[in-house]
């Protein structure tokens, strides 16, 4: 009972930020799969419908078979955040709404509407459509799903860094949307994420492929001669499920993916880099904790210990960087060597001149008003959340080159641990999506709106996350909604993870029934007849249904 | 009157009456998975008839949210952190409906089905249900302070209102569902659902003309009982219709009823977006609850151009995919085995 009732008077702004946080990191797990296996798949569409090769059509279907699974989780999941604003923010809504409601409006009615509409027609339009046009479908629903990002990365990037706003009444007013779509902010985050987006798919083809050909060579079906190079066979008693062009259907999407990871890593590093040019101009705080840089200087920390929690104000002297690059910070943060980055005791102060030492005893601050700001985001944090972020980035890009070189001869390694590694790391890049982002989010905190230190006049258009959340709902109600939507969520995860691994575990043959045991070695179909136009009349079974 | 946020307060008048026109026939689908649909057959002709176009449909949804927070910030935040606890209900429900979708049919066992089953059913009353009683309340009011919160309590938003909206809208889904089955099906659900229709079409929009009248009457706008009127006669029509077996009319008499129920709900409030129920001079209206006209201004332009392409693009969602289904255009399930 003490328990419930010490919960139950909890402060609901932790709760709600605790709620926030778990959604949309959960539905940042669904979404760089969305939109890195979304376009790959229009990709290899393409080159089915261009060269009429068979191995094209399975991958289309197979990988568009767990880009579907996936994608309905990101729609399930969506809905949730397009409503939480005004649910749990309503304060949050009021003073932001007018910039910020644009570009989330625009998102779903130039976007998800394409999105959604389109990939209908794509799933069920196999036998309706001509062949170019059903190929156009996945592309149009494919590029909405990135410019959906954009969108959504406008809105979130002006709470990093608010522009083409003035404070009207005491709310944030746009006075120029095109400061907001053009927020240099979104320019660099946008590319940055989709980037990781593509590092997620990448190592998603690779880690799944290898998988499948590594079990080809334990059957025995693949085999390698003397010169290390691979002999394809097939096994006829799964039906044209493990025949030759299964073997490049593996070849072909290992290779495809274990590229594209590699390019999407230096992609992220490339945009990192701005990214950090810019925090350290739009938010030295956070760019100081990313650091746990105390004093001022130039060197990037490889590995620093301390205590690195949010009183650091007071026990920042106590943290220890062991080992640094020198220059590389200044680097990261201003292209050269010598630049001094200004660390947190340097910060703090200028801070609290610009933005208080207390909240201000205002109403919207409820309890909170007049409690003492914090302007030092959790050290813990934002240090490890930058460095998991690179790392784990740079171990799956590092993992998929050696996989280019390793596949070289045309077939994977016969060991085992090695193929459970390449499963293992499908997981690598996604974690690197949630520290990015945990990185981000909290490091912009006490702020739920930076402010923007380079505004003309006074850069007065900011909002602490304290002011944000509703008044009216109670820390009991946002209780229920976190406890419920959490442990929704983690069944749900069950149920993807299980489903995603049964279809993995099939092979094409559990997106192309006509593939299957059933159908027997000389099973029709798969070839150009599938898909055609008209290739079926009304009276026909369908192609697809649910 | 200002012309920009009454555009505003139109258009999302019009986002909602989208919304309940098409997601209402698919929910009612979902609904009536249980006690209509007779065997997994039939459920599965059901859930194709509106596969396609389902996640389509629920934009409307999303749109009717994102423009709500766009043009009337202070509606947004009233509204929905008012009804926190519904509201939460109804995401649980459309989390479970559109998963179901998706994974219903790659179930492995019989149990795994029946509960995909129930989740697309329930998920679908609860959703409806929810969201009637929400719109509802925006037009009958809440207990909201001067800020606009929420005085009173989790459930302080709880009345008769949001039972009669609730049951409005559950109804009306119900029905428009069945006609929109009787276009799109053949063979037993065409015969039945035409059946039912001949009967007791009325019966189901009972509540919804309910609600309406509530409305109407509690403004007194000649203009609002006119509408109201104009929704009565066309559902008596819409009813003639089912009754001479006329199908595609029966369809678009229901749809047209929505419409003028909807629009005679809106005329009677404007310009109050969300009463509250303490203070009439809490209110939020379309003057006070806007964004401003420059905002207003960049959204309309937008609106302008992707709400006729979203029209022009379902529209023909609905024709590629008007073939009507019967059991025997659904291919047998496709068990999915380990191969390795
Ligand atoms: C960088 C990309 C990105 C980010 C940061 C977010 N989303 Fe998302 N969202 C997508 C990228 C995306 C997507 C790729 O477009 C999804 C994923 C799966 C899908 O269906 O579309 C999607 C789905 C999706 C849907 C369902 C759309 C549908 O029914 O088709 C909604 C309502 C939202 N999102 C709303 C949000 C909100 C309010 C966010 C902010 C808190 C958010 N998303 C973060
Ligand atoms: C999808 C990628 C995103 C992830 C993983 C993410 C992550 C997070 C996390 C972890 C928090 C909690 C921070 C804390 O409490 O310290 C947070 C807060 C928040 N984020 Fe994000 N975020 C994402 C995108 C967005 C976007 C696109 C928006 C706006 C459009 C947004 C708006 C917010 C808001 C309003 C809060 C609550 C206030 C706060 O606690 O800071 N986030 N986010
Ligand atoms: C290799 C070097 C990389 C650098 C230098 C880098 C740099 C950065 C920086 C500075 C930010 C914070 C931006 C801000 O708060 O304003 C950030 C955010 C983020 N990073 Fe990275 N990053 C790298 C690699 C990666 C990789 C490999 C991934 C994923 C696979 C990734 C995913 C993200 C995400 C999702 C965010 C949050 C969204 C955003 O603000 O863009 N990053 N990164």
């Amino acid at each position: 009972m003490d328990f419930l009732t010490s919960v139950l008077d909890a402060d609901p702004l932790i709760i709600a930020r605790w709620q926030f946080g778990i959604t949309t990191v959960y539905h940042f797990l669904m979404v760089p799969l969305t939109i890195g296996l979304g376009l790959l798949v229009a990709v290899f569409q393409t080159a089915w419908v261009r060269t009429g090769r068979e191995h094209w059509l399975r991958m289309t279907k197979f990988w568009g078979k767990l880009f579907l699974i996936n994608f309905i989780m990101g729609v399930a999941t969506g809905i949730v955040q397009e409503f939480q604003f005004g649910m749990a923010w309503s304060e949050y809504s009021r003073f932001v709404g007018d910039v910020f409601g644009a570009p989330l409006a625009m998102e779903a009615l130039l976007a998800f509407f394409v999105e959604s509409t389109f990939l209908g027609l794509w799933i069920f339009g196999w036998d309706r459509l001509p062949k170019k046009v059903h190929l156009a479908t996945i592309w149009c629903a494919s590029l909405a799903t990135i410019l959906s990002a954009y969108f959504i990365l406008v809105a979130n990037s002006w709470m990093q860094h608010p522009v083409g706003t003035e404070i009207v009444e005491g709310r944030a007013v746009m006075t120029d949307v095109w400061a907001v779509f053009t927020n240099i902010t979104a320019l660099v985050t946008f590319p940055h994420t989709i980037a990781g987006a593509f590092a997620v798919a990448g190592a998603f083809l690779l880690g799944i492929s290898w998988f499948h050909l590594h079990r080809r060579r334990a059957a025995g079906i693949d085999t390698v001669d003397d010169a290390g190079r691979v002999v394809v066979g097939e096994d006829p008693s799964h039906g044209r499920g493990r025949d030759r062009t299964d073997y490049r259907v593996w070849i072909t999407s290992l290779r495809v993916g274990a590229a594209v990871a590699v390019v999407a890593f230096l992609g992220t590093a490339f945009t990192g880099h701005h990214q950090a040019q810019l925090m350290f101009e739009q938010q030295p705080m956070k760019m100081a904790a990313a650091e746990a840089a105390c004093h001022d200087g130039t060197g990037f920390s490889v590995l620093t210990i301390g205590d690195l929690s949010s009183d650091g104000a007071t026990t920042c002297d106590d943290v220890v960087a062991v080992y640094e690059l020198p220059g590389l910070l200044s680097y990261l943060a201003n292209g050269d060597f010598t630049t001094e980055i200004k660390g947190v005791n340097t910060l703090l102060p200028e801070y609290q001149e610009k933005y208080g030492t207390h909240l201000p005893d205002d109403p919207m601050y409820g309890d909170r008003a007049g409690q003492e700001i914090n302007y030092l985001p959790l050290m813990e944090v934002t240090y490890w959340g930058f460095r998991m972020m690179i790392t784990f980035g740079g171990i799956a890009a590092f993992a998929a080159a050696v996989a280019l070189w390793l596949t070289r001869r045309g077939t994977v390694p016969g060991g085992k641990w090695v193929s459970r590694l390449a499963v293992l790391g499908i997981a690598a890049p996604f974690a690197a999506n949630s520290a990015g982002w945990i990185f981000t989010e909290m490091g912009r905190q006490p702020f739920v709106v930076a402010p923007n230190p380079d505004f003309d006049g006074v850069d007065q258009v900011f909002m602490f996350t304290a002011a944000a959340v509703s008044p009216g709902v109670s820390a009991g109600e946002l209780l229920f909604s976190t406890v419920a939507l959490t442990s929704v969520y983690a069944a749900l995860a069950v149920v993807e993870l299980v489903l995603l691994t049964r279809y993995v575990r099939g092979g094409v043959g559990s997106a192309m029934p006509e593939l299957g045991p059933a159908a027997g070695p000389d099973g029709d179909s798969g070839d150009d007849s599938d898909g055609a136009p008209g290739a079926h009349g009304g009276d026909d079974v369908l192609a697809f249904a649910y | 009157m200002e012309f920009l946020p009454t555009l505003w307060f139109i258009l999302i008048a019009v986002l909602w009456a989208g919304y309940l026109f098409l997601e209402g026939f698919d929910l009612g689908v979902g609904m009536l998975l249980r006690g209509f649909a007779r065997g997994e057959s039939q459920r599965r002709v059901l859930i194709n008839t509106i596969g396609p176009v389902w996640d389509g449909n629920e934009v409307w949804l999303l749109t009717a949210g994102g423009a709500t927070f766009a043009a009337f910030p202070y509606w947004y935040a009233s509204l929905f952190s008012a009804l926190y606890v519904p509201l939460v209900l109804v995401l649980l429900a459309l989390i479970f409906r559109a998963v179901a979708f998706e994974y219903r049919g790659k179930a492995h066992t019989a149990l795994a089905r029946s509960l995909w089953t129930w989740a697309l059913c329930a998920g679908s009353y609860a959703a409806a249900f929810g969201i009637g009683a929400l719109l509802a309340l925006t037009t009958t009011g809440l207990p909201l302070d001067a800020n606009g919160d929420r005085v009173g309590g989790a459930f302080a938003w709880f009345n008769g209102y949001a039972v009669l909206g609730g049951l409005a809208a559950v109804g009306f889904c119900l029905v428009h569902a069945l006609a929109f089955l009787s276009l799109k099906t053949d063979g037993d659900i065409r015969r039945r659902t035409g059946r039912i229709l001949r009967r007791a079409l009325p019966a189901f929009a009972v509540p919804l003309a309910a609600w309406a009248a509530v409305v109407v009457d509690g403004h007194g706008r000649t203009a609002g009982w006119a509408l109201l009127a104009t929704a009565v006669v066309v559902l008596a029509g819409a009813w003639a219709a089912a009754r001479g077996g006329r199908e595609g009319w029966t369809f678009a008499g229901l749809g047209a009823f929505l419409l003028a129920g909807v629009a005679a709900i809106f005329v009677s409030v404007y310009p109050v977006v969300l009463p509250s129920t303490l203070d009439p001079a809490f209110d939020l209206t379309v003057q006070n609850a806007s964004s401003t006209p420059y905002t207003l201004g960049v959204m309309s332009v937008v609106a302008a151009f992707g709400i006729p392409l979203v029209l022009a693009y379902q529209a023909w969602t609905y024709w590629v995919f008007r073939q009507r289904l019967s059991e025997r255009h659904i291919p047998a399930p496709h068990p999915v085995r380990a191969i390795v």
